[in-house]
């Protein structure tokens, strides 16, 4: 008792307050205790966690010996991580900053440090690559970020260089410190863009003024000093960056499209000499250079402290490379070898020896079919029938093809083209160069291969982008959906129908006894040995409907079909022609409940310059396109809808409306098309237009055009609209009302066409900042309430479902994060208790609102879901830190009463506190933290107490919650044996009793 | 007997009518009335129009005159005339077909209410329906409500009937469609609610005070000089002690 009372008088009055606070907290805490930590046992059971690092950028590998087991990636999503490149498991992931901040500019890798410019020439960064560990930090000066190399003084590795648009400066690879920095002369006009040195005491710096001259300056390692600078005409050069290379002892190499010729110029000489031109034809090649394809040249320095090979890769198309050597003279060259096709070529250095690495398809003879094709294959949607890409080392010196060197890349059906190779080379015991390859496709995935051609591990990169999901139910087992199939058949006479129930009673007992088999066998075994492997054919529901199939979006165009239970991708599909910034929305349309109808999902994706949107039709179990009619959309698609209209197939009705406000229905059958016609009437839709701040209802008519019927306007000189969310269609709501201390019922007022819509003032001044919160009725446009938080501004997230919206803003004055809870009633009669219509609910809903305080920022929120909306609500709360909160809604009613009374006792009403808890037993995830998250999807299970939560961001997490707990699941240590051997006992107890009262009363009638 | 009611019926019914001819419905926001220091904002006067034609094409017409006043108090009044026969006729159309649905629309023109007058008019207009049968059926009588946001701008319109009901009941009584019996209100934006942190410390301090005020309001020295005390002088008196010894040996080590 007295060591609180201690702290209290040494701390201030302030203090005072809080303590005093946070300690009713505790103890009104402890009257709700509801704890849902997990116990030790029970992690992994339920749950599991992937983590992704996003597409590859720069990757390099540890050291080229055979053993070495390290690589280094660095990545868009601003991440530089290692993996084991025997399982391709992450071994130490840094997450920095998203957005431009935190981006990679170039990754470097000398000995036991990696190097890294780091926000646009912001940072430079050295990483000890054994564990990870910052080694040190240096801050730049300011300038765009253009080159950085690595400096040698007498043959070691001491410095690095980096080159911005204005300066240079050169930092010690040991503590990072700037050893000296110099301004660029002339730099408002000329273009900075490279930064070369070959081992010498000077570093050079390239730059140019395109279409005007090259130039050249030479610095002094030792003070910085310039000493030689020089410029060359060259009226044909527009960029140093992508047309130039060093190769040989210092000489320049570059690439002209337009005369098709090769320049050459040593950077070293003392005296100005011209650029010296080798047309391509001299070199008996011929200039095939495909319709706007820049060439580029490729080479190699093996080591930083010695010049750069002088063999060299010309890319003259997307799948023609030539290997060139340049001569010891310094400007005549010499082809090596021609490769044409090939998609991607590599140099990798082990010791003294240099190989090139080249990546052919298998199938030649198609190749040169689609050679004749005009457009550049790359580019073309065209799916050429490639089943692999070989992959073949070549001697550098000589251009002969090293023996036993082939690696067999398969290329999958759905999957995406090789992007890039890179080559980890190391000397065998027999002096022999052996390799491994990782390839990265253009769906983003990682593949790491092995002599001769062994696929040791797979990454799929696109999953750190995922847009949207859905959980699909998977299908019956056969037996089960012949069971189902039976009642939907129509009846043919009483005789067959006994037979073929009788049959389908036999097939299940049959099923019954040979899962009964497998219990028993599978309980002999050690437990570790069980595996339960899950493959697309032996998926099938479970008995609680626990186990789903998670078919994900990705941003990068990539879908995926991963079993909920394990983790693992069971499909996956790249859509090839997606841009990079379209919009999807994903679209279940048939269930896996109308067997033997397949189930059907549909994704649209839009294009958010034109806003033209295309649709793709698939399957959610396996994966596969329907080959269903698409409608044509030749106009933008400004909404689409899900009708409850099903057609003859059981696939619901999507209504898709264009910028002319026109619907086209898919599937457009003549069957959907009668019913459309009949409802048009009471289909109502609405649009919102946030920048013009319109929100806008309009009916179908008969002819599916549309009329519009009602019209709100948000001023966007005061307001913009930043989200609304109407509820989920698949919500249901229990309980209609909420019984009070007195026993009469509130109820609640449960309108599915409530639409949500947040807004923010355009005025950011913190006192007059404010959010708007508006609820519409999305049939009618009446506004239903219409509230404004005053000295708020966002990111605001918000959660709209059964009669509440909670919505979290940050507070400008008190500089906190706040909760807000806005709660609508009836009121103690209902209006109208059998149907709910929009048109008629004449009376405004009671709203009811409380705010709280919340310690933390969010990143995301989403309520929990249950099949019949029996159990709880939990929010789902995804903190910045990776952490995902589970808060009972308990906490955030709005009638949590000021002062306790005996009526608000009875209601089980917490009493009111300003702070909202954060517990670490409500993080769902424990310690698997989700880096990112971006978004929560939670999905019912066949049990209600079960909800399925899917967490996904950089990573992804799945497991279960029970927001009122497992009510009705009987616990894992249930004792069977206990209770079946009571009931024995009684069983028995009862029947010997019986048998002596018999005995008994015979007894007495004898006496 | 029962002609004489009827009779008395009529009579009253007539001065009725000649009310409802120029029927006006009132409201404010219940802000004080008072101090008539805003003659800038003396109140201006926009179109309510209305729509209700069986096909779907919407053509509007004057209802009548929505009477606003911004600034400091915010009120609103409707002026609005009679139906005339054709009106009714199609309004009753409307009802007969209600098969097809037919909307009666209404609209008024965007406007602010607190800027100067040249300022007020933007273009477009908002728009809110409800179904023509409900109209005829609660025999025109309905809810019109205005919405503002937080900077007076009016954003949407709503209109409901009470009851709002299609039940296809016939309205035989033309008087019943002849004028409207409107309720008109204006809605601001409510203020959402802080947190109340400075209810609830106070709530705490009240219930500390009730609880008595324990050992806890005593300071530290209070509660415990009866050890620290002797403990204070046992230190001064050894401290002491030491010193002259002390001083002692270092006199000695001279």
């Amino acid at each position: 008792m007295y060591p609180p009372s201690l702290v209290v008088t040494f701390t201030k009055k302030s203090s005072v307050k809080m303590a005093k606070l946070t300690s009713l907290f505790v103890i009104s805490l402890s009257f709700f205790c509801i704890s849902e930590a997990v116990f030790e046992d029970q992690v992994g059971k339920f749950d599991w966690r992937q983590q992704y690092v996003g597409k590859t950028l720069f990757a390099h590998f540890e050291s080229n010996t055979q053993s070495s087991k390290k690589m280094f990636v660095a990545t868009d999503k601003n991440i530089f991580a290692s993996f084991n490149s025997r399982t391709g498991d992450l071994l130490w992931r840094h997450v920095d900053k998203t957005g431009p901040e935190g981006s990679i500019d170039i990754l470097l890798l000398h000995g036991q440090d990696a190097l890294m410019v780091v926000g646009d020439g912001r940072l430079l960064r050295s990483w000890d690559t054994n564990i990870g560990g910052l080694n040190w930090e240096a801050v730049l000066d300011t300038g765009s970020f253009q080159a950085a190399c690595f400096v040698a003084i007498q043959d070691t590795v001491k410095l690095v260089a980096v080159l911005k648009k204005a300066a240079l400066s050169l930092h010690y690879l040991s503590n990072g410190h700037q050893k000296w920095v110099e301004n660029l002369p002339d730099s408002d006009a000329v273009q900075y863009q490279a930064v070369y040195s070959g081992g010498e005491e000077e570093v050079y710096v390239l730059g140019v003024v395109p279409n005007s001259h090259l130039t050249i300056i030479a610095y002094s390692l030792e003070d910085g000093e310039i000493i030689k600078q020089r410029s060359v005409e060259a009226s044909w050069l527009s960029s140093v960056e992508s047309s130039c290379v060093v190769v040989g002892q210092g000489v320049l190499m570059c690439v002209d499209p337009a005369t098709l010729a090769l320049y050459t110029l040593p950077i070293q000489a003392e005296e100005t000499p011209e650029f010296s031109q080798i047309l391509l034809q001299v070199l008996y090649l011929s200039p095939t250079v495909s319709p706007g394809f820049q060439p580029v040249l490729v080479s190699s320095q093996p080591h930083p402290a010695r010049s750069p090979l002088s063999e060299f890769f010309l890319q003259l198309g997307p799948d023609h490379h030539v290997l060139l050597q340049l001569n010891a003279d310094g400007y005549t060259i010499a082809p090596l070898r021609d490769f044409q096709p090939a998609f991607l070529v590599s140099f990798a250095t082990t010791g003294k020896k240099t190989v090139a690495a080249v990546m052919t398809p298998k199938n030649e003879t198609v190749m040169l079919r689609h050679s004749c094709d005009p457009n550049p294959r790359w580019l073309s949607p065209l799916s050429f029938p490639l089943q692999a890409c070989a992959i073949n080392l070549f001697s550098v010196d000589s251009g002969r093809r090293l023996l036993d060197t082939t690696v067999l890349f398969p290329l999958e059906l759905n999957g995406g083209k090789p992007h890039a190779l890179y080559v980890h080379a190391f000397l065998k015991k027999d002096d022999s160069v052996g390799y491994r390859v990782l390839v990265q496709t253009q769906d983003h995935a990682l593949t790491f291969i092995q002599q001769p051609g062994r696929v040791v591990w797979t990454r799929e990169e696109a999953l750190a982008d995922v847009v949207t999901m859905e959980m699909v139910d998977l299908p019956l087992t056969g037996t089960q959906a012949e069971l189902e199939g039976e009642f939907g058949k129509k009846a043919d006479g009483l005789f067959p129908m006994v037979l073929k129930r009788l049959s389908s009673q036999v097939t299940l007992l049959q099923a019954w006894l040979a899962h009964l088999w497998k219990l028993f066998y599978e309980a002999r075994k050690p437990r570790g040995q069980v595996k339960n492997e899950v493959t697309i054919e032996t998926l099938s529901r479970d008995e609680f409907n626990l186990q789903k199939m998670m078919v994900m979006v990705t941003a990068s165009g990539k879908l995926f079909g991963i079993d909920s239970k394990s983790g693992s991708i069971l499909w996956k599909h790249y859509l090839e022609n997606v841009q990079p910034n379209a919009a999807f929305k994903l679209i279940v349309q048939r269930t896996t409940a109308h067997f033997p109808h397949p189930p059907q999902c549909t994704l649209l994706i839009k294009d958010k310059d034109t806003g033209l949107a295309t649709l793709h039709v698939f399957n959610p179990i396996f994966g596969r396109k329907s080959h269903i009619a698409l409608p044509a959309l030749p106009r933008p698609i400004l909404q689409s809808l899900l009708l409850p209209v099903i057609d003859q197939d059981y696939a619901k009705v999507l209504l898709l409306v264009d910028d002319q406000y026109k619907v086209t229905a898919f599937p457009s059958t003549k069957n959907v098309l009668q019913q459309l016609q009949e409802m048009a009437s009471s289909i109502f839709f609405y649009l919102i237009r946030s920048d013009q701040g319109n929100l806008s209802g309009f009916r179908l008519r008969k002819d599916l055009s549309t009329e519009r019927i009602w019209e709100v306007v948000l001023p966007t000189e005061v307001q913009k609209i930043v989200a609304v969310k109407g509820k989920r269609p698949n919500e249901h709501v229990h309980s209609q009302g909420r019984v009070m201390g007195d026993r009469s019922v509130l109820y609640k007022y449960l309108n599915p066409n409530l639409l949500a819509v947040v807004t923010e003032s355009t005025d950011t001044h913190p006192e007059r900042a404010f959010v708007g919160v508006f609820l519409v009725d999305g049939v009618t446009g009446r506004i239903i309430h219409e509230a404004v938080q005053r000295k708020a501004r966002g990111p605001v997230h918000f959660v709209h479902s059964e009669n509440w919206v909670v919505y979290e803003y940050w507070n400008t004055k008190s500089r906190r994060n706040e909760f807000s809870v806005l709660e609508l009633f009836e009121g103690t009669e209902l209006y109208n208790s059998t149907v709910f219509s929009s048109l008629d609910r004449p009376h405004l809903p009671q709203v009811l609102q409380q705010t709280y305080i919340f310690p933390s920022p969010i990143t995301t929120m989403e309520a929990t879901l249950t099949e019949k909306g029996i159990t709880s609500r939990h929010l789902l709360v995804g903190l910045p830190s990776g952490a995902i909160l589970s808060l009972p809604k308990m906490f955030l009613d709005p009638r949590r009463p000021e002062v306790v009374t005996e009526h608000s006792r009875e209601e089980n009403l917490i009493p009111y506190a300003p702070e909202m808890p954060i517990r670490t037993e409500w993080f769902i995830n424990y310690n698997q933290t989700v880096a990112r998250v971006k978004g929560i999807y939670t999905a019912p299970s066949g049990l209600e107490s079960t909800c399925l939560v899917v967490a996904y961001g950089l990573d992804i997490y799945q497991t279960r919650v029970y927001p009122s707990k497992q009510f009705d699941v009987l616990k894992d240590d249930y004792d069977y044996v206990l209770i079946s051997s009571v009931l024995f006992a009684l069983f028995f107890a009862t029947m010997i009793s019986k048998r002596l009262a018999q005995v008994k009363l015979l007894n007495r009638a004898w006496r | 007997m029962a002609s004489v009611p009827r009779s008395f019926l009529l009579l009253s019914i007539i001065p009725t009518i000649l009310i409802l001819c120029a029927d006006f419905a009132c409201c404010n926001t219940g802000r004080k009335t008072g101090d008539g220091l805003d003659t800038d904002f003396s109140g201006f006067s926009v179109p309510l129009e209305h729509s209700f034609q069986v096909d779907d094409v919407s053509r509007f017409r004057m209802r009548g005159a929505l009477q606003l006043r911004g600034g400091r108090e915010t009120s609103v009044s409707l002026s609005q005339s009679q139906l005339s026969e054709e009106d009714r006729n199609t309004l009753k159309v409307g009802e007969e077909v209600a098969a097809v649905d037919g909307l009666y629309k209404i609209r008024v023109p965007r406007v602010s209410l607190t800027d100067r007058q040249t300022e007020r008019q933007m273009d477009g207009y908002l728009t809110a329906f409800v179904r023509a049968c409900s109209l005829v059926e609660s025999h025109l009588s309905d809810v019109i409500t205005l919405h503002t946001d937080v900077s007076g701008y009016l954003i949407g319109v709503s209109i409901v009937t009470i009851p709002g009901a299609c039940r296809g009941t016939e309205v035989e009584d033309e008087v019943d469609l002849e004028a409207f019996n409107t309720t008109l209100t204006i809605i601001a934006p409510t203020n959402a609610p802080q947190p109340e942190t400075a209810l609830f410390i106070e709530r705490m301090d009240i219930e500390h005070e009730k609880r008595g005020k324990p050992q806890e309001q005593k300071s530290f020295f209070a509660k415990y000089w009866m050890y620290i005390v002797p403990l204070v002088l046992f230190l001064m008196m050894s401290g002491a002690q030491d010193q002259s010894g002390g001083g002692a040996a270092n006199g000695g080590g001279r």
